[in-house]
């Protein structure tokens, strides 16, 4: 679980950075003296107040690198040395960005984890300089302020944050493997308590500004500003500034006090942590929680747990070495290799390479109000696009409406929307039975059955209605997307539109192009998923796609497993103990076993050999016996409504004991149950690459992580070959495939990457 | 016939009368004032349009407003209306029968008296057979009584009307929570003991919480002073001139009020207690002492605080609204033509209180006039931070093209022709009868101070505002 969290919350702080930025033009101080050329930094006096705006060139977000931090101590030291200046305050330029962390690409190009600890000592020491400033610093933050941001901005006397959605803070660091190094594991439980910290650190979930106020990690909150004389962000922006000029100024002449009072219970809070007893108790727990967690495949977060712990019973000159040596450690590990890696692709799978198309696509329509298309019509109508969303009958489109209601009222509990925004939001959505209105859209995705005549047929009532620049979308798990265009007039704008259930959590998007698909309606298609907050892949069309396809051969080793007579619960347990965010067997009913059985036969019949092993007939008859997984409430596991642990179905005894097959002692320990499933996923990856199914392994990565909950720790099975050793992967395949035949033999580009140990997916 | 004689009487003498009344202004007037002369040339001689009916205010009148929870605080909504009705009735003698049709608007609604025209028009003695009704359009809801008898009026449904608001902050509508009211309806419905013990089993204490009327927008959950100090922040507007422009309202408030130009004022006998005459919320303070004060929503840094923002105020008015050729026939010597008028509406959050700066343009080219031809600017004041920072929006040419579509800025008024008789900051803003106040100011004012063109603007909850040219009626 903690993976697919982790991974939910990487996704926010990247969706953050990467925010569009409007260019904003600092205005220069007229009448500063110390107005200078620098690149990132400049700085003014307003009174006795220094202002210093922060605005790295070229660049939407600011991050700290090495040239930002010596202009940043270059201008403090100014600051310190000057007789008029008595107060500072620092802000970002950059509307929606404060500090949005340091610059990863400074640890990357790191050969040792002493070079790391290294820079880990210089930002300790920068940031202390700044927390033992005697003129009183304010840090006005506007956007995002997060990681490095966030140590600069509790090493300041005060912080003033604009409340926002956009604003917020957070320790993401934890995301990327490693831990916040510039002494933020020291002063952030000082700050806000050892238990917010924590939560903070461990999760690496953003803190809007609101909640931040409330936990004592800011001091004051300014609203945002509508548009004045000029436009409200500029303005917002300049108003922080004039804020923290007057808190600066207030500080400096002790009118305003940096102590904040504190109710009873963070009173009583403090008084417990003091007590050597109860905080023994605190960092058990939490590591205990955090082990249970992580399975111990994530090392960060026992670090900053040691850090902080560190920190706390030895003082900070203990403390600080400590984090800055476990810094250096985490760097170098093969999980924060594999973390930012997937950080990084992220950001490349958020972007638009297919340019921009020729026609933006405001009218969405969507057929079949199931589970998939109302997902997908929550998506849209979320990001103000108009949808309509069409099903055969009133009772289906009634739940599919229901279900985007309740999607968005749930975020109107979690209080991330007004009910007045949902009841705006959700006025983007028409509901019909009909085809009234699709003469306006601009593109269709059809998410009906599964079935290829059904896709023919509402094909060809869609495009009898559709104006000629209408794009039709398929959501389709495995149906080859050239058969159902096959059927189309124009088979140029179809595509398939691969979208994981359930859609508003699920980030992937899958997108699929066939030979006749055109370029701009690929553009398109990207363009309404990144609009939908999807991390898009574009592959090309193929029983299977990619996704499907990586995971049927490992569904058939799974069905391998249990035929051994390897319990479902046993399966799930080595499963997730690898890093999967859910259990083998347990994501065979979530995915629905019909929906298994369907792929795996027609994956089979298109593959043969190597997609075989386990037997599709236990399939048939879990189907036949009305076991569909968690829908029919009955699959492998039996699930009831309010009931927590799920039970094993004890009918299914019968069914596997008929089916049952001897396993192989040589090839069943542990490890090799989950080396049979993992490998088996690999090298059809890599497969898909060599066949040109994927364009790049990035693509690879991020859908195998984010659409089938591949280990992240790992960071997709293409990271996973480099950082493992493709000589090992294909030594396990071929003692697999000695012990059960063709399905384990290696593909050619794994064998060739074996080959040649200098040759990687990622250089 | 008649009309047509109107409208050769009235047309004569305005120009003459017009250039008259300028020299007679004292000199006091700022450099502005004396340029003016030259541009004193109307656009339009008067706003009068072929084959529609002109409408006029008779005249009109208000009890006095309280601050809530003072002398009014034991009444209720229709008792005050009742009140301005009735002190319409004695100030214009209108014969009760002639009364088509009564509007009335109000904001917070006590719910026994929702219809608080009819229950109000009752009470002051109007025939049974006059039909009226309540419209509601928050701080604009007598604009729009006002505005709804122009259009029965113009449309020749009605030839005389009375328009009206009320408010009464010092009660307000307090409900049991949705919990406790549906509990309490069900038990209605409840036929036998046990149905009854079974439902008065699942009370909670928590039930008794009261639900209080949301003083916030519903769409942005705000409150409209948090709103208005982000506005102010957003024009860049500061304390000090927020605080001076408060003193200066309430400063011509009591000169008004104590030279006796608030003749719309009717005294109102309050019953139990002393008969009430003034308004009394008229408090010139010193800039030093308005300095002291901490804001009241954005704390601690905000700008808007109680001094500088309208208080909550008791209140009621009445207008008695005719088409001019009955006027005539009655025997009656109208103060002011009713002119053209407009409504508009905008984001309700970071423009909630730009109304004016939408609407004042827009009424401007609608009747086909420009600034320099109002004589008279009557404006609400729901802060002196929303009037400022209105002022400012309405002087830039950047705000006019990227948020009102217009090619350039209208401009501001003029301060010196601007609510010289104070303001809803001073006189107070019972939100429902404001509208009436503002449009008798206006008329009073081209009357006293002499002028042809009123210009009334307000803006409201919701994000809404309103323009109305008032025109003098030639004397």
């Amino acid at each position: 679980m903690v993976a697919s969290r982790a991974i939910g919350s990487l996704s926010r702080a990247t969706a953050s950075r990467m925010r569009r930025c409007p260019g904003y033009i600092c205005r220069s101080f007229s009448g500063s003296s110390a107005l200078q050329t620098r690149t990132h930094i400049n700085y003014g006096v307003k009174g006795d107040v220094a202002v210093v705006r922060i605005n790295s060139p070229n660049s939407k977000v600011n991050t700290l690198n090495k040239e930002l931090q010596s202009e940043f101590m270059e201008v403090m030291n100014e600051i310190w040395a000057s007789d008029q200046v008595r107060s500072a305050v620092l802000i970002s330029s950059k509307p929606g960005c404060f500090i949005a962390g340091a610059d990863i690409n400074m640890l990357a190009s790191c050969k040792t984890s002493e070079e790391v600890t290294q820079i880990s000592r210089e930002g300790q020491r920068t940031f202390e300089k700044l927390e033992k400033s005697p003129k009183p610093i304010v840090a006005a933050i506007s956007g995002a302020c997060l990681g490095g941001g966030l140590e600069l901005a509790i090493s300041c006397q005060y912080r003033i944050a604009t409340k926002d959605r956009k604003t917020v803070l957070g320790a993401p660091e934890v995301l990327l493997g490693i831990l916040p190094g510039a002494g933020g594991t020291q002063r952030l439980p000082k700050m806000v308590g050892v238990p917010a910290a924590f939560d903070m650190m461990l999760t690496g979930r953003n803190i809007r500004a609101d909640r931040a106020k409330k936990m004592g990690l800011v001091d004051q909150l300014v609203d945002p500003l509508g548009p004045g004389l000029k436009p409200a962000e500029e303005r917002t922006i300049e108003y922080l500034e004039e804020v923290a000029v007057t808190f600066a100024k207030g500080l400096s002449d002790k009118k305003i006090s940096i102590k904040r009072d504190k109710g009873l219970i963070d009173k009583l809070m403090s008084y417990a942590m003091s007590i050597p007893f109860v905080r023994q108790q605190i960092y058990k727990k939490v590591e205990e929680k955090v082990r249970k967690q992580t399975k111990g495949l994530y090392p960060a977060p026992l670090k900053i747990i040691d850090a902080v712990k560190t920190g706390i019973e030895q003082g900070n000159e203990a403390g600080y070495l400590s984090e800055s040596q476990k810094f250096g450690e985490l760097a170098m590990t093969r999980e924060s290799k594999a973390l930012m890696g997937l950080y990084h692709g992220q950001v490349l799978c958020k972007k638009n390479k297919f340019g921009t198309p020729q026609k933006e696509a405001k009218h969405l329509a969507i057929l079949g109000a199931g589970l998939m298309g109302a997902g997908i019509a929550q998506v849209s109508v979320d990001k103000g696009l108009r949808t309509i969303l069409k099903d055969a009958t009133l009772a289906g489109l009634g739940r599919g409406q229901q279900q985007v209601f309740k999607g968005l009222n749930d975020k109107v509990k979690k209080k991330a929307l007004t009910s007045f925004e949902r009841d705006s939001i959700f006025s983007n959505l028409t509901g019909q039975l009909d085809y009234q209105g699709f003469e306006k859209a601009d593109m269709v995705i059809e998410a009906v059955f599964e079935d290829l005549s059904l896709k023919h047929r509402v094909l060809k009532e869609v495009e009898a209605v559709i104006p000629d620049h209408c794009v039709f979308a398929s959501n389709t798990s495995a149906l080859p997307i050239n058969e159902i265009a096959a059927v189309s007039k124009r088979p140029e704008k179809v595509i398939g539109m691969h979208y994981f259930s359930p859609v508003d959590k699920m980030q992937l998007l899958e997108i699929i192009t066939t030979d006749k698909t055109s370029k701009d309606t690929t553009a398109s298609a990207v363009a309404v998923g990144l609009k939908q907050g999807k991390v898009i892949i574009v592959v090309k069309d193929g029983p299977g796609f990619y996704t499907t396809r990586c995971l049927a051969p490992m569904m058939s080793e799974v069905l391998r497993i249990l035929q051994e007579g390897v319990e479902p619960k046993k399966l799930d347990s080595l499963t997730t103990s690898f890093g999967f965010p859910v259990g083998a067997a347990t994501l065979v009913d979530e995915v629905g076993v019909d929906v298994a059985k369907h792929v795996s036969e027609d994956l089979g019949k298109a593959f043969g050999e190597r997609f075989g092993g386990g037997s599709v007939e236990l399939l048939k008859q879990m189907v036949s016996r009305g076991f569909l997984g968690r829908k029919s409430g009955k699959g492998f596991y039996i699930y009831q409504e309010g009931v927590k642990n799920k039970n094993v179905n004890s009918d299914m005894d019968g069914i596997l004991a008929s089916l049952k097959v001897p396993p192989k002692s040589e090839v069943s320990s542990d490890e090799d149950i989950q080396y049979r499933l993992v490998t088996r996923f690999v090298n059809e990856a890599v497969m898909c690459l060599q066949e040109g199914i994927l364009a790049t392994p990035t693509e690879g990565d991020i859908g195998a992580v984010f659409g089938l909950g591949f280990p992240p720790c790992l960071g997709g099975p293409f990271r996973f070959v480099d950082l493992y050793g493709a000589q090992k992967v294909v030594d396990r395949l071929r003692r697999y495939e000695a012990a059960y035949g063709k399905q384990f033999t290696p593909c050619q580009l794994l064998i060739d990457h074996a080959n040649s140990p200098n040759k990687k997916f990622y250089q | 016939m008649t009309s047509m004689l109107t409208y050769t009487f009235k047309n004569l003498p305005n120009t003459s009368k017009w250039a008259l009344q300028f020299f007679v202004r004292p000199l006091s007037c700022s450099s502005q004032l004396q340029a003016a002369p030259a541009t004193q040339t109307k656009s339009k001689k008067t706003l009068a349009k072929p084959n529609i009916r002109n409408v006029v205010v008779v005249d009109g009148v208000r009890i006095p407003f309280l601050q809530s929870g003072t002398s009014y605080k034991d009444l209720m909504p229709h008792d005050l209306a009742r009140a301005a009705l009735s002190g319409l009735l004695t100030r214009t003698n209108v014969p009760k029968d002639v009364v088509d049709y009564i509007i009335f608007g109000t904001v917070i609604q006590e719910v026994k008296t929702s219809n608080v025209a009819r229950e109000a028009a009752l009470g002051a003695g109007f025939s049974d057979k006059t039909p009226a009704h309540t419209v509601t359009m928050a701080c604009i809801s007598a604009n729009q009584a006002m505005t709804t008898g122009i259009g029965l009026i113009a449309s020749g449904q009605c030839d005389v009307i009375v328009a009206g608001g009320v408010e009464l902050m010092s009660d307000v509508p307090i409900r049991h929570s949705r919990k406790m009211r549906k509990m309490m309806l069900e038990l209605n419905k409840a036929k036998t003991l046990g149905q009854r013990l079974s439902l008065i089993s699942k009370f909670r204490l928590n039930f008794l919480s009261p639900e209080l009327p949301a003083v916030a927008e519903f769409s942005t959950s705000e409150t409209m002073g948090h709103s208005a100090d982000r506005l102010a922040a957003a024009f860049a507007v500061s304390r000090l001139d927020q605080d001076e422009y408060a003193l200066r309202s309430h400063s011509l408030a009591k000169k008004a009020q104590d030279e006796g130009l608030l003749s719309d004022v009717v005294p109102f006998k309050v019953p139990g207690r002393e008969t009430v005459t003034k308004d009394n919320g008229i408090r010139p303070s010193s800039l030093e002492q308005m300095a002291k004060l901490k804001p009241a929503f954005i704390k601690p840094y905000g700008t808007v605080t109680a001094a500088n923002s309208s208080f909550l105020t008791d209140g009621a008015s009445a207008m008695l609204i005719m088409a001019e050729e009955k006027a005539l026939a009655l025997g009656y010597k109208p103060k002011a033509y009713l002119r053209d008028f407009v409504y508009v509406s905008q984001d309700p959050k970071d423009q909630l209180l730009l109304g004016p700066t939408y609407a004042t343009p827009k009424v401007l080219e609608k009747a086909g006039l420009t600034m320099n031809d109002i004589d008279a600017f009557e404006f609400h004041e729901a802060f002196s931070g929303q009037i400022l920072a209105n002022f400012k929006a309405m002087d830039s040419d950047w705000f006019a093209q990227n948020y009102m579509g217009r090619k350039t800025k209208v401009g501001s008024p003029p301060l010196e022709k601007f609510n010289n008789w104070g303001g809803s900051l001073s006189l107070g803003h019972p939100f429902g009868a404001t509208g009436c106040r503002l449009v008798m100011a206006a008329a009073n004012r081209l009357r006293k101070e002499g002028g042809q063109y009123g210009l009334v603007a307000a803006c409201a909850a919701g994000g809404q505002g309103h323009a109305m040219i008032v025109e003098a009626y030639p004397k």
